[in-house]
């Protein structure tokens, strides 16, 4: 069956979530636009999730980007509607598009709606067995004939079709947050993989406008297996600065570093809060749990999550306390578990000594953001690092250290045969966390 | 071409800021003051110059789309609710899309020469930012011939008229030079938009505006020939002038030197259905042009400053040639050597123009008078340019060259 075959009739199981709710939309605008180009055939999407306020918030999600996505695309859509005499202006176009669209989306809290699904999504929590409980029952429910496509982060694949009887019928299909804009898709085929899967993942992927990197069926695999050894990295960091500086300060001049020496968007324990300090937990247990490395474990992280510390995001989007308190998503305080208790930062008290501690930024014109859109960019990172690797300060000895380390755990993941070759960590790297540049590099 | 049948004087104008993107004031997602708010700064800033507002005798709104933009009709009582010195007299809204503002003027002109009134407020407005740029074409795309011309249109309706001109140009007399020039346009447009404190490019910084204007089209996003720079803004403001018969002027009490004279003016319009004759030429423009500059009396070298309908860059350089100061074909040299700038032998558009101060589009035509009434009585202030010859003329376009006000003033 081909790819368009089974677009006709497409599930998605824990549709309502984060990553859900994007792979849902991505969904909703293929299949609202192959249905354009397709009169004859009908066209079903089937949102599954487990509650009614999740699944009506996420058709008014679905709706309003799609609306946005048919504003971008008024010319295509203007040209597929060249025949209807009734649709005359862009306003008519898109609002028909989104009630097309709309049309295929059926939602239900039972997995019974994706029993006729030719192509089935899952995107629930990354937790063994509910994912193997659900494919259990869709085994069962879906035919023989259906391929099962999960978002998992860190589970081995061939784990989950093992035990869940999908053998052969199942691929890990790996989005970045958010799945409507992150371009990064880690396809993982696990050895007993069909090669008609495999292919039609890779096709799916082009029409999705998505960039697949293969990773071999190791748990964490390349995202996750780089991310957790870089924030363990920062977190023992941390810890070893912490009788010198103190922990809030500590915690503050590693996250400094890691976003504005090394040229990150984010510092590390940032990016912990964003994925959230239980995941973070959760993806090293899982990692443990499939792979002999007892070192993926960290005791700081268990007990902020003893104090009730769990970072992540509310369910509009705004940034939940973790290692940082949070005002309009900037950080604003440390949590200091011997405290119990979040330490306001002082620009011009403990956060300027700390500074003084790390020694000026070696060029405070180079950041993420200014040499994001740069075209020039290559040529000045290597500028500033070659600067970089000849400072003598506490900053830029904590940004070698960490380079070195993030470098390391690139290696290691080429090593154990994670990742087929350097390039494709340095890509997952640069396209699923924007990083500037790979971990794998001669810049220092 | 016989000259007015008695003097009319253009006196007391005053203009809102533009507001829309580029102004440090605009944000998409916060509520924004509606059509009444611009009426009533405009007209308190036009009365606000005379001691007694209750010498106006009637009055004219110019308005393109408010019906659609604001879902109001009625627009001509809406202006009473500006100042009670308006309430029970006459007034009038009229419309010619973009060339409203024209029509506005020519109206107030026509009834001061009938001896109906003799001081006529003239004021136009529009306000566009209740509807995306997207949604907002669909609206704009009525100044063209909506039955015929809107469902084969491009999403860009107008945008894509003025690309489709850009292109003919191209082909008949070049690309690469035609797009330097258009881009020299954008450039002017903002630096004279940096001028004025009330334009929506004001806060414009760009280091490298001819960079910037020549940005290559993506036609899958925008059109063929034109970029996002090439085109005028999306607006909301209002423009108010008081046109006064000699009496009202006295009654007014602001002066002979605080007014400028109608020497003359063009109002034409050509046929809607039809496509314009030649894509490479402002045949309509060019026509109310040459009316205007004859019942004036003058040559177009006798005049000190232009404004021009540049809606468009491509615009702005068919302007130069409709005006006839430069042959078919040779606008991009004229605007590429600068004669357009501040101190070049054509000053025009010194406030801006509709790519840099922006396009309320009912309001662009009277805004242009005001302009000009202010250069040639010298209250430019930042964008006052040295005035050496006694006339200002104005093009007020509508559509696609359809609907055309050409207004010859002096001091």
């Amino acid at each position: 069956m081909e790819l368009k075959d089974r677009l006709r009739n497409v599930a998605v199981v824990g549709a309502a979530g984060k990553m859900g709710s994007g792979i849902s939309l991505l969904l909703a605008e293929q299949l609202a636009f192959a249905a354009l180009e397709d009169r004859a055939g009908t066209y079903v999407l089937s949102l599954i999730d487990i509650s009614d306020q999740g699944l009506q918030g996420l058709v008014r999600y679905i709706r309003e980007q799609i609306g946005k996505t048919a504003e971008r695309q008024i010319n295509r859509l203007r040209s597929l509607y060249a025949e209807r005499a009734d649709l005359v202006e862009n306003g008519e176009m898109i609002a028909e598009f989104v009630h097309e669209a709309l049309l295929h989306v059926r939602t239900g809290k039972s997995l019974d709606v994706a029993k006729d699904a030719l192509l089935v999504f899952e995107a629930a929590f990354e937790k063994d067995e509910l994912k193997i409980d659900l494919f259990k029952k869709l085994a069962d429910g879906c035919g023989s004939a259906t391929f099962f496509l999960t978002n998992t982060s860190a589970i081995p694949i061939g784990f989950l079709g093992r035990e869940s009887g999908l053998e052969g019928r199942i691929v890990g299909y790996h989005f970045y947050n958010p799945p409507a804009v992150q371009k990064l898709v880690e396809l993982i085929a696990p050895s007993q993989c069909s090669p008609g899967l495999e292919a039609m993942a890779g096709e799916l992927a082009r029409l999705l406008g998505k960039t697949i990197i293969p990773a071999n069926d190791i748990a964490g695999f390349i995202g996750n297996g780089h991310f957790m050894r870089d924030g363990l990295h920062g977190l023992a960091e941390a810890d070893r600065l912490a009788d010198d500086l103190g922990w809030a300060e500590s915690v503050w001049a590693v996250d400094r570093v890691s976003r504005d020496w090394l040229l990150r968007p984010m510092g590390i324990f940032q990016l912990i809060d964003y994925v959230g300090v239980d995941v973070f937990q959760l993806i090293l247990s899982v990692m443990r749990r499939h792979i002999p490395a007892p070192e993926l474990h960290s005791d700081l992280v268990d007990l902020y999550l003893e104090l009730g510390v769990k970072g992540g995001q509310t369910s509009s989007g705004a940034q939940k306390d973790g290692f940082f308190r949070y005002e309009k998503g900037r950080p604003v305080a440390v949590f200091d578990p011997n405290r119990r208790e979040y330490v306001p930062c002082e620009p011009d008290g403990w956060c300027k000594a700390v500074e003084a501690r790390l020694g000026p930024h070696p060029d405070p014109a180079m950041s993420w953001k200014a040499l994001q859109r740069d075209r020039d960019k290559d040529a000045k990172m290597r500028t500033y690092f070659a600067h970089l690797k000849e400072t003598d300060t506490l900053g830029a000895e904590l940004a070698r250290r960490y380079a070195a380390a993030s470098r390391a755990a690139a290696e290691r993941l080429v090593e154990m045969g994670v990742a087929r070759r350097p390039e494709d960590v340095n890509s997952v790297l640069t396209l699923g966390f924007f990083h500037l540049y790979g971990p794998i590099n001669d810049l220092m | 071409m016989k000259p007015l049948r008695k003097p009319v004087f253009l006196a007391a104008g005053a203009y809102t800021m533009s507001m829309g993107t580029g102004r440090k004031e605009f944000d998409p997602k916060k509520s924004r003051p509606g059509l009444e708010y611009y009426i009533n700064e405009a007209v308190r800033a036009v009365l606000a110059q005379i001691p007694n507002p209750d010498v106006v005798d009637e009055g004219v709104i110019a308005n393109f789309m408010a019906a659609r933009f604001n879902r109001q009709g009625n627009l001509a009582s809406l202006l009473a609710a500006a100042h009670p010195a308006l309430r029970y007299k006459p007034m009038v809204r009229v419309e010619g899309a973009c060339g409203t503002g024209g029509l506005g003027l020519a109206t107030g002109i026509k009834t001061v020469l009938a001896e109906a009134a003799d001081v006529v407020l003239v004021l136009g407005v529009e306000v566009q930012n209740t509807v995306k740029a997207i949604y907002g074409a669909d609206i704009l795309a009525g100044a063209g011939h909506y039955a015929s011309e809107r469902k084969v249109g491009h999403a860009y309706f107008f945008p894509n008229k003025f690309s489709e001109r850009a292109g003919a140009y191209y082909e008949r007399y070049g690309a690469e030079r035609t797009r330097k020039a258009m881009a020299a346009w954008y450039a002017n447009a903002v630096e004279n938009a940096r001028l004025n404190p009330l334009a929506q490019e004001f806060h414009n910084t760009s280091p490298d505006l001819v960079k910037v204007g020549m940005t290559k089209p993506d036609a899958a996003s925008f059109t063929e020939h034109l970029n996002v720079f090439d085109c005028s803004k999306v607006s909301d403001g209002a423009a108010a002038v008081l046109v006064c018969s000699e009496e009202g002027l006295a009654r007014l009490g602001v002066g002979r030197d605080a007014a400028v004279q109608v020497a003359g003016y063009g109002q034409v319009v050509d046929d809607l259905v039809q496509a314009p004759p030649d894509l490479t030429a402002l045949t309509t423009s060019r026509k109310a042009v040459e009316a205007a500059l004859g019942q004036a009396g003058i040559g177009v070298q006798d005049v000190a400053v232009f404004e021009v309908h540049d809606c468009f860059t491509i615009t702005g350089i068919l302007s130069m040639e409709a005006l006839g100061l430069a042959n078919p074909g040779e606008g991009p040299d004229l605007v590429s050597g600068g004669a357009m700038k501040r101190g070049g032998a054509y000053p025009t558009n010194t406030s801006g123009g509709l790519v840099g101060y922006g396009h309320p589009t009912g309001a662009s035509g009277v805004r242009m008078a005001v302009d000009l009434w202010k250069q040639l009585i010298g209250r430019g202030e930042g964008f006052q340019v040295a005035v050496q010859k006694p006339h200002g003329l104005l093009i007020s376009m509508g559509g696609n060259d359809k609907t055309v006000v050409s207004l010859v003033v002096r001091k």
